[in-house]
């Protein structure tokens, strides 16, 4: 199969299998920003954006995303000029082994869109599809936090 | 106090940002140009001999390249522990061989056109098995008449080793000094019991990926997620019988590893696949294949017996472990060594003391090396045994526990008695907190306020409960690193370790150490790690050694360079050597006044006069192992109702020496705290009554998420370690073995009830507050 995909911003003719999930799709194409943890659904390592709605990319059939754009970490942000979250993740020790950082990312990022200065308990909850086995999660919700007054400060 | 200008800094790790960008920087992330794509095939018996494989359908498949059997691979025993050579694991596995050991053994490899094809041919592939009595209890592994998983070559590197595969026996270690039984005869009373720790997964967020493909000379590159990229490469040389020199193993940056990966899993056959084809080859695991064809942590039977004078004095000590190897040996005698090697050392002042530990094969998922290494499993029983025998007595055990630990400037025989692969060795503390760890943690956590207050709020009921536990920083005499240090004109600095950074930040604390003893910033250094082809030897990321033993290379290797730097200024100052002091990015010359900046000599060294480059090599092995220590404190919530243990609170407090890099020092207890409490409370593999894994899923293994979180306090109490680089010892293993027993301990104080059995699911909980009538 064959369709357009609007990926950061920029539509891509892509090939895919009728039965390809979102993630392969993704990473077949070059996008290895998108990890695979498990496949399965779990583990939030796949996170993308779907018109800036959080999903695990492992559980979306390609075929079913149409018209609706694909943000990935890469969206967001660049090593050259990073999002204030990435930025957030770095400075407050929340990268370890990085292959949950993508994903926590966008989690991160759809938080705040929807909830520019959330409590403990709403990142906790908004963080719950996404695993991490380096941090503990302290971190991580450290960097939530100072993403919220960064984000906030740009603005 | 030093004025360090690296040291004790939040760097921030020099990785991060592109990892936070998502650049392509982990094994899969590297595209091979049309590679071959394997995919095996999976014993479904636990026990079995292979009557007969034809894999003619299989091999006729359009797109199938490839297929190997124990037919057409090399016969060549080893052992998939990455470890140094000669590797103290037995010699136990082929690549593939006539039997099946485990639910999830190697039975055949496909290399297809595309990952679906190899899939499927993989199905064709047409297994005739003799099935044999499979061994799952390790109680029965070395009676007369059990099934005998090894009965052909098998053997062990180590003379001295005993190993008795007849018996299942992959190692006994056993010691003993003074004379238990007297003491035992002297004691008050004695207090034995029986803790059981269990199987269970690393899950390590990205599973094993290997890549193979060749260089320009034709050469064999492999691209794999690894801790032990050095082993990796001598361990493929020696069984596919390519030169080894013929063979680059780059490491990329690893998806986390916490012992999953100090194992050679993948690379002889991904190699092999490529080497017979000559073509780019590669796989990328499932999480089902991490969880039942990887390893796990060793699961393990402790049985604890102490003689104890009514004044608290320990008179006797008996332990009797049975630790369960699964299927192969990797790691297995130096686990259970570790039982009693990093666990005895603590209550030193035990004058009579008996250690028996067997570890024994069973047809069950392979056991490996896991974050804690042994310690884990012998602290569960060990701190549950002093909370019991303290409770006993009716004196507080933190208070007994800062009486009787291993002090500074003291030994303990167990030093002399265990080593890892070879004998062990006298060492001396020579940096301990762990008195000031207890304190703080205590305070933290409440201690005094909350220790046996019984607080009850419906059906829910609160206690707390300690633990403590040491490590070590490498294995001494063992354990090498390298390092090479050179200069660029700016003054900036290229570093080269074989040190194998898998999400720990080594590779950021490197750099601080190179760059405090040249005096320079640390973004002032350029680091590049693991890979044999570029950087110097290391063993790996194993046994908490990088910062210890690394570091020492890496502090060694950079004073010599700023010692090159010395003296091409004092060549071009025209003064002697010794009237130079070596200032921040600069040489300075006090009596005159003058000054160089390192770019100065830099310049002079390239261009000027007897030139030459600026760079130097080190490698550090050490005598010693300094201990890191830790307290972790938790406080729990025991629904008596349902059995739902909820940790409220763990509070940890960790003397790791002299911190180096304050955040990714907690970010390392945090981390193995968390995966200790996840391990302690629901991670488990349920199997069937044919050793099958029954929940191969992260939605029927449960690992905690954000949601399952108790609060979590890390203390971080500085010591100095005088062998240590810049005072540090190591922090990566040592507070995974201290929140199960700490809650565990915490549940008695609650409700009044012994968890002998890991993990502490609602089930066990429940079962346990029933048969003790709770509430």
């Amino acid at each position: 199969m064959k369709a357009s995909f609007n990926i950061n911003g920029k539509v891509h003719e892509l090939e895919f299998a009728p039965h390809a999930r979102l993630l392969d799709l993704l990473r077949d194409n070059g996008f290895t920003e998108v990890k695979c943890g498990c496949r399965e659904g779990f583990c939030g390592a796949c996170s993308v954006l779907l018109d800036g709605e959080l999903v695990n990319s492992c559980m979306v059939y390609a075929a079913s995303v149409g018209e609706r754009k694909i943000t990935t970490v890469k969206g967001i942000g660049s090593i050259h000029e990073p999002h204030p979250i990435q930025e957030a993740f770095v400075e407050a020790g929340a990268v370890q082994c990085g292959f949950c950082t993508p994903g926590m990312v966008l989690a991160t990022y759809a938080l705040l869109q929807r909830n520019p200065d959330p409590t403990d308990e709403e990142i906790k909850e908004a963080l719950d599809g996404n695993f991490c086995r380096c941090t503990g999660y302290v971190k991580i919700i450290d960097a939530v936090k100072l993403a919220a007054r960064k984000v906030k400060e740009n603005d | 106090m030093t004025d360090y200008i690296n040291i004790g800094k939040n760097k921030e790790k020099v990785d991060a940002l592109a990892l936070a960008a998502g650049e392509p920087l982990f094994a899969d992330d590297f595209a091979l140009k049309d590679p071959l794509h394997i995919a095996f095939l999976y014993s479904p018996h636990a026990h079995a001999k292979i009557k007969s494989i034809d894999t003619v359908e299989a091999e006729s498949m359009p797109g199938v390249a490839l297929v190997l059997t124990y037919k057409n691979t090399p016969r060549v025993l080893y052992t998939s522990a990455g470890q140094s050579h000669p590797e103290p694991s037995p010699y136990d596995m082929y690549m593939f061989d006539e039997k099946v050991r485990f639910v999830g053994d190697r039975v055949a490899l496909v290399a297809a056109e595309s990952e679906e094809i190899a899939k499927e041919a993989v199905k064709k592939i047409k297994v005739e098995y003799e099935m044999l009595p499979a061994l799952f209890d390790i109680e029965e592994a070395e009676k007369d008449g059990a099934p005998v998983l090894h009965d052909g070559e098998e053997h062990v590197m180590i003379p001295s080793a005993i190993y008795r595969p007849e018996k299942n026996l992959a190692a006994r270690i056993a010691f003993l000094y003074g004379d238990s039984q007297k003491g035992f005869e002297e004691a008050d009373f004695v207090q034995e019991a029986t803790y059981y720790t269990h199987i269970a997964s690393h899950c390590a967020l990205e599973t094993h990926v290997t890549k193979a493909t060749f260089d320009h000379y034709g050469r064999l590159v492999l691209i794999t997620s690894t801790q032990v990229p050095f082993h990796a490469r001598r361990i493929v040389s020696n069984i596919l019988g390519i030169p080894l020199g013929k063979i680059r193993v780059i490491k990329p940056r690893i998806g986390g590893g916490f012992g999953s990966k100090q194992e050679v899993l993948l690379e002889p056959y991904v190699a092999l696949v490529a080497w017979r084809t000559k073509r780019p080859a590669q796989i990328v695991t499932s999480r089902e294949e991490y969880f039942v064809s990887g390893r796990t942590r060793h699961a393990m039977r402790s049985r604890i017996k102490m003689g104890v004078k009514n004044d608290g004095t320990i008179v006797a000590m008996e332990i009797d472990d049975l630790m369960n190897a699964g299927a192969y040996g990797p790691h297995g005698p130096t686990v259970l060594a570790n039982t009693g090697a990093k666990v005895l050392p603590l209550f030193n002042k035990i004058e009579n003391v008996s250690f028996y530990a067997d570890c024994v094969y069973t047809n069950l998922p392979v056991g490996g090396a896991y974050r804690g290494y042994g310690a884990t499993q012998g602290f569960f029983g060990l701190n549950q045994h002093i909370d019991h025998i303290t409770r006993l007595l009716g004196i507080d055990m933190a208070e007994f526990v800062k009486k009787w630990h291993i002090k500074t400037g003291e030994t303990s025989e167990v030093f002399k008695a265990i080593g890892e692969g070879k004998t062990g060795h006298e060492q001396v503390v020579t940096s301990c907190k762990l008195s000031e760890c207890i304190d703080e943690a205590a305070r933290v956590i409440g201690w005094k306020e909350k220790r046996g207050a019984k607080r009850k709020e419906g059906d829910k009921c609160y206690g707390v409960g300690m633990a403590v536990a040491t490590q070590g920083s490498g294995i001494p005499l063992i354990d090498m690193g390298g390092a090479h240090i050179k200069m660029n004109e700016d003054g900036s600095f290229n570093l080269y370790v074989g040190a194998t950074d898998i999400g720990t930040g080594s590779d950021t604390v490197l750099a601080q150490i190179a760059a405090e003893t040249l005096k320079v910033p640390s973004e002032k250094i350029i680091v590049l790690s693991s890979d044999t082809d570029l950087t110097p030897y290391d063993v790996g990321a194993y046994a908490s050694s990088t910062t210890y033993v690394s570091g020492n290379a890496v502090k060694r290797c950079a004073q010599k360079v700023a010692e090159r730097i010395m003296e091409v200024a004092s060549e071009m100052l025209e003064c002697p050597r010794e009237e130079l002091t070596l200032g921040v990015e600069e040489v300075s010359h006090v009596k005159s006044g003058r000054s160089l900046s390192f770019k100065d000599v830099a310049y002079y060294a390239f261009y000027a006069k007897n030139q030459f480059q600026i760079e130097e090599s080190a490698s550090f092995v050490s005598p010693v192992s300094p201990f890191p220590f830790c307290a972790t404190f938790a406080e729990v919530e025991v629904d008596i109702k349902t059995g739902i243990v909820r940790p409220l609170k763990v509070v940890t407090a960790m003397d790791c020496g002299n911190v180096l890099n304050p955040k990714l020092a907690e970010g390392q207890v945090e981390g193995a705290v968390l995966n200790g409490v996840s391990f302690s409370l629901c991670e488990e593999y349920l199997f069937d009554e044919k050793g099958k894994m029954k929940n191969p899923s992260f939605w029927d293994y449960k690992v905690y998420k954000t949601t399952d979180l108790p609060e979590i306090v890390t203390i971080l109490v500085p010591s100095f370690e005088e062998y240590g680089p810049y005072g540090a010892k190591s922090v990566g293993e040592v507070a995974i073995n201290t929140p199960g027993p700490a809650i565990a301990n915490a549940i008695y104080d609650a409700v009044g009830i012994r968890m002998y059995d890991l993990p502490m699911t609602p089930e066990r909980v429940l079962k346990a507050i029933k048969e003790k009538g709770v509430g």
